[in-house]
């Protein structure tokens, strides 16, 4: 017979201004197996876990149930004072009153009954409870880092500089990322590649660094502490241990046709290349797009000149497995593609660029060796026009409703280098509100205008339309309120970024959530920015969502703090709701071993007693529960209810489910 | 009709003979011609009652899960929907493959008595295929002739095709051609129809139901050691219903459970003796996933998932649903 107290929490007036806390804790006393019930302003406080420890041992209380916020917020608070006053932390619930009924409730009489029915439910599945324990498992020191962009390689580096040892898997033949393709960085106008370089350097030379370069993430198994993951090198035909980087190859290569990605597809480069001068690892790569070897057979020029002998065109891709006690997902962004946006013809007019693509037509490394020129017919624009939030803040669903955060500055980053370097150019920029937060932003912003000189025009463009050669900006100036046409010779548009597509399949695999717009989802907005929901899965970069280099970089390293507090640890504890099997049930139908995503379920041949001193071996499903991660997919897949959950039972959930339907 | 049973008996035959099969399971000779049932036969003295008439009907396949256990091979016979029933039990550890001669045999479509006697003809004493898609139909009254489609099995009007999968033999001596029909045509009559026409289709056939457990008792994929409908603790387990509600959730339930391992073999609704067309339940539910995650049938193969205990990248997002055209 269970001896069950119920604790209604005011929360201050969060709760007890639309729940009349007080009638609760009355009503809720007649509850069969309710010996005591008590509310109290501020249950997670001090004296309100001393309250609940008192009568614990007061009353000899066999299960407890706490009316208050989400078990997110505190079940661990409460759980730990009950374990103190020597009761089992499982038999304690926390039935959520505030998120899911005083908040989102106006009228008292509604919100006081459906907190009582709340209640009653965790008395439900409470009644039920048994005593659970934990468990332990082990952590395998070293971390995976997915993405070799600005936040993977901070995020490297942090962990490696504590003392374990981190994998970069990058898809590309080369770390760097988009930073690499920058030319300069707001707000300080350094070189990008000049403050990237030395980073992407000291991953190559750190000892505990491992770049998987060329190389993606295939198959992830097991938890936090304990990652299986399957990586693939694609083949890349040039043995990394041989290529010197010479870059003899790349001067003999007959096929120059391929478009340069790193260039923005601005220019051309050889099938077989490395991507930029400072590559790492600086070893060449052979797009088979585009070799003539690889494609007709015939060819093997570069075979013939690599001194080290390094090139192999037999090479197939290949599988690493590895094993990691934290992941951390850095796989960047991409602009979006604006193919739908008609009205500012870039499909139809070579002079309508990105930003990106701006960057790299100003680098020294870009396609003109840092001479701006545009790209119709390679003469200096003297009119550029910038158009702002070309599919950012876009509700038509042409583009992406929200802000991408780093365009406003990169664009007075853009106007300014333009002026400085090209004194004679005339700078327009249209915006809808120029958004500067940040330290030395908003000076930056306001050096654009007020010392070079830059037009900002508030106002959206209409239409971008070619006449005679030139491109004819047409759009409105807001705060003149009339409607003007520039004349320009090269438009700028200030591209949305989106999530890179494949943090899709990676989400997937890591079984970490995603939002609607394929931004990875974080444990908590607020305080818990870096971890995704997935224990052991930690955030870093535009992945997350839009940020800048600074806030990336910061991001990353608190990413690190985390992967370190995990792989310092020796043991985890782990939780104790995991699955388990009535062998009597079972059919040994491999059902749920085949909706288990962490592959905790196995199948063992036992023998059972068929009475009559027959015996029968029978093939029978057996759960780990160190890999358990309790998520149930198990129990609703088992035909026969042969599996259940325990903390969570069938039996549980249909009682809670009972008392809500309760008249 | 006549010889191909012949060369089957004497395959049954051979098998015991030689000790190769432990034991041969068939049909076996019923009080009526009309009513030959599943039997194993484990001596060549006991295959005279060995029969395969147009009346066997029956899917062999789930006797294999208890004929599988013991010593020795057991031979069986199965016409080519049987043979995807024997497929799925294989892949769920259900049937021991190694300890299986499956023999694929063939079948022109099976007929329903019922039918027959719905047509007035009683005491059937024999049947014979005619030219033309007829049938003569001998009883002790005299003799009729009908059409063949008039009389068959509903599961044989929708055939599955005339390919045996994963046999290690087969028996043919008359090859028939396959004649595709659309299988959902009737789940879209269905799907046609208003909530509350719906409703009542279904309420009028489940209400029927006498709950005599046969249509899971012969289900091949209603296979579990134990039972939820058995299993006091389950829950759901009851032998006497409160309201004809309550018959709805067991058919319900049922058809979620074989979800993505029904083959659609039919025997449901052939055993049914209310005549309730069962069926329909798991073939609304594999057109359903075929519509979400493409063309599925369980039990081409021994190996792999069923759609609903995998998952791919192209899986339908359960919002879409609505596009997938499952829900209008």
């Amino acid at each position: 017979m269970q001896r069950i107290g119920v604790f209604i929490c005011w929360c201050g007036s969060n709760i007890a201004a639309t729940v009349d806390v007080k009638k609760v804790a009355e009503v809720i006393k007649a509850e069969p197996n309710v010996v005591y019930s008590a509310d109290y302003q501020y249950m997670c406080s001090e004296n309100g876990q001393q309250l609940l420890k008192n009568a614990i041992k007061e009353h000899n209380l066999t299960g407890v149930v706490i009316g208050s916020c989400s078990p997110r917020m505190h079940e661990a608070t409460f759980r730990k004072a009950a374990a103190e006053a020597g009761l089992n932390p499982y038999m304690l619930e926390v039935a959520n009153i505030r998120e899911q009924c005083s908040w989102i409730h106006k009228d008292m009489e509604e919100a006081t009954e459906k907190a009582l029915i709340l209640i009653r439910t965790a008395i439900a599945k409470v009644r039920l409870n048994s005593p659970l324990t934990e468990g332990e498992s082990p952590v395998t020191k070293r971390a995976l880092v997915i993405g070799g962009g600005i936040a993977g390689i901070q995020a490297a580096l942090d962990i490696a500089e504590a003392g374990f040892e981190v994998d970069i898997v990058e898809k590309n033949a080369t770390i760097g990322g988009r930073m690499a393709q920058l030319d300069k960085t707001f707000p300080t106008l350094d070189c990008s590649a000049c403050i990237l370089t030395p980073k992407m350097v000291d991953c190559a030379q750190s000892d505990k660094i491992d770049i998987i370069s060329y190389s993606e993430v295939e198959e992830v198994k097991g938890f936090v502490g304990n990652f299986k993951v399957k990586i693939k090198k694609k083949a890349r035909y040039v043995d990394e241990k041989k290529c010197t980087g010479c870059k003899i190859c790349m001067s003999k290569c007959p096929s120059k046709k391929g478009l340069n990605e790193f260039n923005m597809n601005l220019n051309t480069r050889t099938a077989i290349y490395i991507p930029f001068a400072q590559a790492i690892p600086n070893v060449a790569v052979i797009d088979p797009e585009q070799c003539i070897k690889l494609k007709t057979g015939k060819c093997g020029i570069c075979q013939k000149f690599c001194e080290a002998g390094a090139i192999n065109y037999d090479m197939k891709d290949e599988f690493i497995d590895r094993e990691y006690g934290a992941i951390v997902v850095a796989t960047g962004y991409r602009p979006i593609n604006i193919d739908a946006f008609n009205e500012y013809g870039y499909s139809d007019n070579a002079d309508v660029i990105t930003s990106l693509e701006l960057e790299r037509l100003m680098n020294a490394a870009g396609p003109t060796d840092g001479v701006l020129l545009r790209p119709s017919d390679k003469t200096h624009p003297k009119v550029i026009t910038f158009i702002q939030c070309v599919g950012s803040r876009d509700v038509s669903g042409c583009g992406k409703p929200y802000c991408s955060k780093i365009c406003c500055m990169y664009t007075a980053k853009h106007a300014m280098l333009i002026r400085e370097k090209y004194p004679d150019t005339e700078v327009h920029v249209f915006y809808i509100d120029v958004r500067t937060p940040g330290k030395n932003y908003d000076e930056f912003y306001r050096r654009a205008v007020e010392q070079y000189g830059v037009d900002y025009i508030k106002g959206m463009v209409g239409k971008v339309f070619n006449e005679n050669g030139k491109l004819m900006v047409q759009g409105s100036d807001l705060i003149n309120g009339e409607q003007i046409v520039i004349p320009s010779d090269l438009v700028v548009l200030a591209t949305a970024i989106e999530p890179e597509p494949s943090v899709r399949k990676i989400a997937t695999l890591l079984t970490a959530s995603i939002d609607t717009n394929n931004f990875l989802n974080e444990s908590h907005p607020k305080l818990r920015p870096v971890e995704s929901p997935t224990a052991g899965v930690y955030l870093a970069g535009v992945c997350q969502g839009p940020k800048d280099i600074p806030e990336t970089v910061s991001q990353a390293s608190a990413c690190a703090a985390k992967v370190i507090g995990l792989l310092v640890k020796d043991k985890l504890k782990t939780n104790p709701c995991v699955a388990h099997v009535n062998e009597m049930m079972c059919n040994g139908c491999s059902q749920c071993a085949n909706v288990c995503a962490y592959g905790a379920i196995t199948y063992v041949d036992k023998e059972f007693r068929l009475g009559g001193g027959k015996t029968e071996v029978r093939r029978v499903s057996s759960v780990n529960p160190a890999v358990c991660q309790g998520c149930g997919a198990c129990t609703v897949t088992c035909p026969s209810g042969a599996m259940d959950l325990s903390g969570f039972s069938t039996k549980q959930i249909m009682s809670e489910v009972e008392a809500i339907c309760r008249k | 009709m006549q010889d191909v049973e012949k060369i089957i008996k004497e395959r049954a035959a051979s098998l015991l003979k030689s000790g190769e099969a432990a034991r041969v399971v068939g049909w076996k000779k019923g009080e009526f011609y009309f009513d030959p049932s599943p039997a194993a036969f484990e001596s060549e003295e006991q295959l005279k009652d060995f029969v395969y008439n147009g009346f066997c009907g029956a899917n062999l396949s789930k006797y294999l899960i208890e004929a599988s256990k013991k010593p020795g091979k057991t031979a069986v016979f199965l016409k080519p929907c049987d043979t995807y029933s024997l497929n799925e039990l294989v892949k769920e550890h259900r049937v021991k493959r190694e300890n299986v001669i499956a023999i694929g045999i063939e079948c022109g479509g099976k007929l329903d008595v019922e039918k027959i006697k719905d047509k007035g003809v009683f005491a059937v004493t024999s049947v014979t295929e005619e030219d033309g898609g007829k049938v003569k139909v001998s009883s002790l009254y005299g003799e009729n002739e009908f059409d063949k489609k008039d009389v068959l099995l509903i599961k044989c009007f929708t055939c599955k095709g005339k390919t045996h999968v994963g046999v290690d033999e087969t028996i043919v001596v008359n090859p028939v051609e396959e004649a595709p029909e659309n299988r959902f045509a009737e789940v879209e009559r269905l799907e046609a129809m208003t909530e509350e026409e719906r409703f009542a289709f279904w309420k009028s056939e489940l209400s029927k139901c006498i709950r005599c457990n046969a249509c899971r008792n012969v289900c091949p994929a209603c296979s579990c050691v134990k039972c939820v409908f058995d299993n006091p603790q389950s829950g759901v387990a009851a032998k006497a219903n409160d309201d004809e509600f309550e018959e709805q959730l067991y058919h319900i339930i049922r058809a979620f459970h074989v979800a993505g391992r029904c083959t659609d073999c039919g025997e449901c609704s052939r055993v049914c003796p209310q005549r309730i067309p069962l069926h329909l339940l798991n073939r609304k539910f594999i057109k359903d996933m075929n519509a979400c995650y493409g063309e599925f049938q369980a039990g081409e193969s021994a190996e792999g998932r069923t759609p609903l205990t995998d998952y791919t990248e192209k899986d339908v997002e359960p919002n879409n649903i609505f596009s997938a055209g499952v829900k209008k």
